[in-house]
């Protein structure tokens, strides 16, 4: 029996190492295009601010760049080291996009940023510029192939399950390519690195004005910034992953979770935007609804139906009786009968092993399973419902607020009043949390609202991981949060350094500390 | 195009040529930042030691992370079996990793004595650590690792860390240690300009003997003292991979395959005889050559080690069979093909943008100039 504190560690370790590493991957998807954009315009009008202001922010990225570098690390590992199960059954398929991301993308990214930092003053202007764009295309191409990975543990298409090896094999590379979960995840979540970019310039911009100093180079930065991140904001907004909720099972139990929807309701369902999801009696209490809104948003249209947690619950139960019946084939496979009558029943009923393999959690002994710990396993299915129905509330509600401030700031902008309008800075500068905040929730409806599985319908979290033990746990978890905690704190003292000095960093003698005169105006 | 076998052999060459890559780019800035307080005295000098890798260590470090990629790949049941095996061994190279890109990024962006000290040593703590452990991890190939395989192909690990760490293992552990050390000190002598390069000179003297004569210490051991496995069953190449359908036996030593082919004795002599010849052109001063030389020793080493431990990849001592090869262990034959088309497109276009980047920042690193460019230099 696999130790049930080792799975909720490893758990642990696994989400923890994982939204470490978020913090840092959004800021450098969306600071490496601003960068970009910023040479750009400096390469174009050969105006000295840009290529500061490039230089500057250039600053504040490799500081955020390192330890993104360093949480990645781990990432690259820890399907090895902690999930090792996961490894041997899904690596056929799920190793060649991590792969392909270290020699399509990673290495662009990494060799480009070493001669975005150092290459100034050796390579041409075009050049240097080109650097710049291959650094914000490599980070985004890493992107890309991390997520059709994710996208796959998420509805995992294009393989099947070949008992002779005892995992998953792929069948076709198109279909895992294009995925429609990993295809929406990838819009959704690099446009959400855009906004967070924006956001971090549009405040350290904010705290400059508010401060009056280096206004020039403020102003641009902001007007920047505010154009940038309002494109990325509505396409994140329209982009949203929702349009990736009805494909798979696992994502209408997410979408039937994040909704607290536990009736299957005509069409078109209403949506809840608050309420008190109460797993006891599987009902909503308090619930405020907009009729209508759910279809409109989950099915795009007005006639489909949005299926209920009981419902999936109900289908999860029956998969898993054909679970059981797979299970029991695949034993007889492999121990001998392996017979041509066999392999064809098993393979009418081996796209269910994974609801098979559910029932390890409550018993060793699949066919055997009693009535009860059939209906446990099936209640499994469904991730706790209230944190999914929160998590994703707090993210939406991050997300049209830092729309709002973009609206504002790009108005303001266009005004030409930005840098005067004390109250927007303020809002600017207060949003700053915003976009870590939502997509720290972004990534808990996700993964959490992945579970019970590891792969979606394939492998579940439970036999997953590797063969080790509580203290190896405790004792790693312990590393890694000891380390990491050493790192951030590192990490936020060098970033508040940097911007308090402002562009004054650079020892140009063109900005504020530098300056006899106290403040320079606009 | 190629069958399935073919491929498999192809996928043993290819994650040959990544370990290489590997040792040879990101050996040469292990080796480098390991000894950053023994040849910088001055926070200049060690600045001018960090700033000769400065521009390419981050690119360099990506040959790991794409090795552990294809091998995830390529290998799922070595990248199970290993990574979770070895799990301390693995997150001691990974905590130690850690150290770098933040040691290399933040060291010099405080003016203050006790923090650029205090991350020296991490920097080279964090990067003489995962050089030893790679080493003994090796090592501990050559001896066989306890691991098998339950019913369901679940890899179980019983042994200990602390078994890892026995005489042989550490022998390699040393000759890993010293081979990127020299990596890095003729890098050194070749980029490096004022006090450094002398002292990276006469280290770079030093340390090819001591690393042939830890090659010949860990060979002669191996061929005496070592017993090695062979697998008994007729190899089937194009078979689903699973480890269990064969059987293994252990046989005399591990030198089965240089009595088959002789030819095999001409990298054991390389490995031996290229760690002098670096230092002779390190004492010539012809750091170039040096540098060129050190790197070729680099690839005769792992080459032999490959060749040593072929057709295993990790032999397990608790249960024969369960051994994994480079037959038995692989991915399918499509994901093998895709990877390989990938693979043989992408890694000259990463060799071609790579040398371009040593390219255009290729210049001896002086004391003046890290003086002079104190802000955008490390």
């Amino acid at each position: 029996m696999i130790s049930e504190s080792v799975v909720e560690l490893s758990r642990w370790q696994f989400a923890i190492t994982a939204m470490y590493h978020f913090l840092f991957v959004p800021l450098t998807l969306g600071l490496s295009f601003l960068l970009a954009i910023m040479e750009s315009v400096y390469v174009m009008t050969g105006k000295q601010i840009y290529r500061d202001m490039t230089k500057f922010w250039g600053k504040l990225f490799g500081i955020n760049f390192a330890l993104g570098v360093t949480t990645g690390l781990t990432m690259e590992f820890q399907f090895g080291t902690n999930w090792a199960y996961y490894s041997h059954y899904v690596g056929d398929v799920f190793g060649a996009p991590l792969a392909i991301e270290g020699l399509v993308a990673f290495f662009l990214e990494s060799t480009m940023i070493g001669l975005f930092f150092f290459g100034w003053d050796r390579l041409s202007k075009v050049q240097h510029l080109a650097v710049t764009w291959l650094v914000a295309l490599g980070s985004n191409f890493s992107a890309l192939w991390i997520l059709i990975a994710n996208g796959w543990m998420q509805n995992p298409v294009g393989a099947y399950f070949n008992f002779e090896t005892m995992r998953m094999e792929m069948d076709s590379f198109a279909e895992v390519l294009l995925n429609p979960v990993a295809q929406v995840k990838f819009v959704h979540t690099v446009s959400a690195g855009y906004v967070t970019g924006a956001i971090f310039v549009l405040a350290v911009s904010s705290y400059f004005m508010l401060r009056n100093r280096d206004i020039p180079f403020a102003r641009r930065s902001f007007a920047i910034a505010s154009a940038f991140g309002l494109a990325s904001a509505i396409s994140v907004i329209v982009l949203g992953d929702e349009s990736g909720y009805e494909v798979g099972e696992v994502q209408k139990v997410k979408l039937a979770a994040i909704e607290a929807e536990w009736d299957t309701h005509p069409a078109p369902a209403a949506f809840t935007v608050v309420g008190l999801p109460n797993e006891e009696t599987m009902t909503t209490d308090y619930a405020l609804k907009i009729p209508g809104a759910l279809g409109l948003i989950a099915t795009r249209s007005l006639d489909e139906e949005v299926t209920g947690i009981k419902d999936l619950v109900a289908h999860a139960e029956d998969r898993i009786r054909n679970g059981i019946v797979a299970y029991g084939l695949l034993e007889k496979l492999r121990n001998g009968e392996d017979t041509p009558e066999n392999r064809a029943a098993f393979s009418k009923v081996s796209v269910d092993l994974g609801y098979g393999l559910l029932l390890k959690r409550y018993t060793q002994a699949v066919v055997d399973a009693t009535e009860e710990q059939i209906k446990l396993a099936a209640r499994d299915t469904i991730p706790q419902v209230a944190p999914m129905f929160w998590t994703f509330r707090v993210m939406v509600g991050a997300g049209f607020t830092m729309l709002l401030l973009f609206v504002l700031a790009f108005y303001y902008t266009a005004k030409r009043k930005a840098y005067q309008t004390r109250w927007l800075q303020w809002f600017a500068l207060l949003s700053l949390p915003l976009p870590w905040i939502a997509s720290e929730m972004g990534w808990f409806v996700a993964e959490f609202g992945r579970q019970p599985w590891a792969i979606g319908e394939i492998l579940p979290t439970y036999v997953a991981t590797s063969h080790l033990t509580e203290t190896d746990l405790w004792m790693s978890l312990a590393g890694f949060i000891g380390l990491y905690t050493l790192f951030l704190v590192i990490e936020i003292y060098l970033m508040v350094k940097y911007i308090r000095k402002g562009p004054s960093a650079l020892q140009t003698g063109r900005y504020h500390f530098e300056q006899n005169t106290a403040t320079q105006g606009a | 195009m190629f069958d399935y076998e073919t491929l498999r052999l192809v996928w043993w060459l290819l994650v040959g040529v990544l370990l290489i890559g590997f040792a040879i780019a990101d050996g040469m800035d292990l080796g480098t930042a390991m000894m950053i307080p023994v040849l910088g005295k001055t926070d200049t000098e060690r600045r001018v030691i960090i700033n000769t890798i400065g521009p390419h260590w981050d690119g360099n470090q990506v040959w790991l992370i794409t090795a552990g990629g294809a091998i995830f790949a390529a290998w799922p049941l070595v990248y199970a079996t290993a990574f979770s095996g070895f799990y301390w061994a693995m997150l001691l190279v990974l905590f130690a990793l850690f150290f770098r890109p933040v040691g290399f990024e933040y060291r010099s962006k405080k003016d203050s004595v006790a923090w650029r000290r205090n991350w020296d040593y991490a920097l080279a703590v964090g990067s003489f650590v995962p050089s030893l452990v790679f080493g003994v991890a090796f090592g501990n190939l050559f001896l066989g690792v306890p691991f098998y395989f339950d019913e369901f192909t679940r890899p179980i690990y019983t042994g200990s860390f602390w078994a890892l760490l026995n005489p042989f293992a550490i022998v390699c552990g040393l000759a890993s240690v010293v081979m990127l050390a020299l990596q890095g000190a003729t890098w050194l002598q070749m980029r490096a300009g004022g006090e450094v390069q002398g002292r990276a000179q006469t280290m770079a003297t030093l340390l090819g003997p001591v690393l042939t004569v830890l090659l010949a210490v860990a060979g002669a051991w191996l061929y005496y003292g070592i017993p090695g496995y062979e697998i008994s069953s007729t190899v089937v190449g194009d078979a689903p991979s699973n480890p269990l359908s064969k059987t293994v036996t252990t046989t005399d030593n591990w030198f089965g395959n240089y009595t088959d082919y002789p030819i095999l004795w001409t990298l054991v002599a390389a490995s031996v005889a290229l760690p002098l010849l670096t230092s002779l052109m390190a004492k010539a001063g012809k750091s170039g050559f040096a540098f060129t030389l050190s790197s070729l020793a680099i690839a005769a080493i792992i080459l032999m080690t490959g060749f040593t431990l072929f057709p295993f990849v990790m032999p397990s001592s608790t249960d024969l069979a369960s051994a994994l090869t480079l037959w038995d262990a692989t991915s399918s034959e499509l994901t093998l093909e895709i990877m390989f088309w990938v693979a043989l497109f992408f890694v000259p276009i990463i060799l071609g943008y790579t040398l371009w980047g040593y390219y255009k920042m290729w210049r001896r690193i002086e004391p003046e100039f890290i003086e002079q460019n104190s802000v955008s230099n490390y």
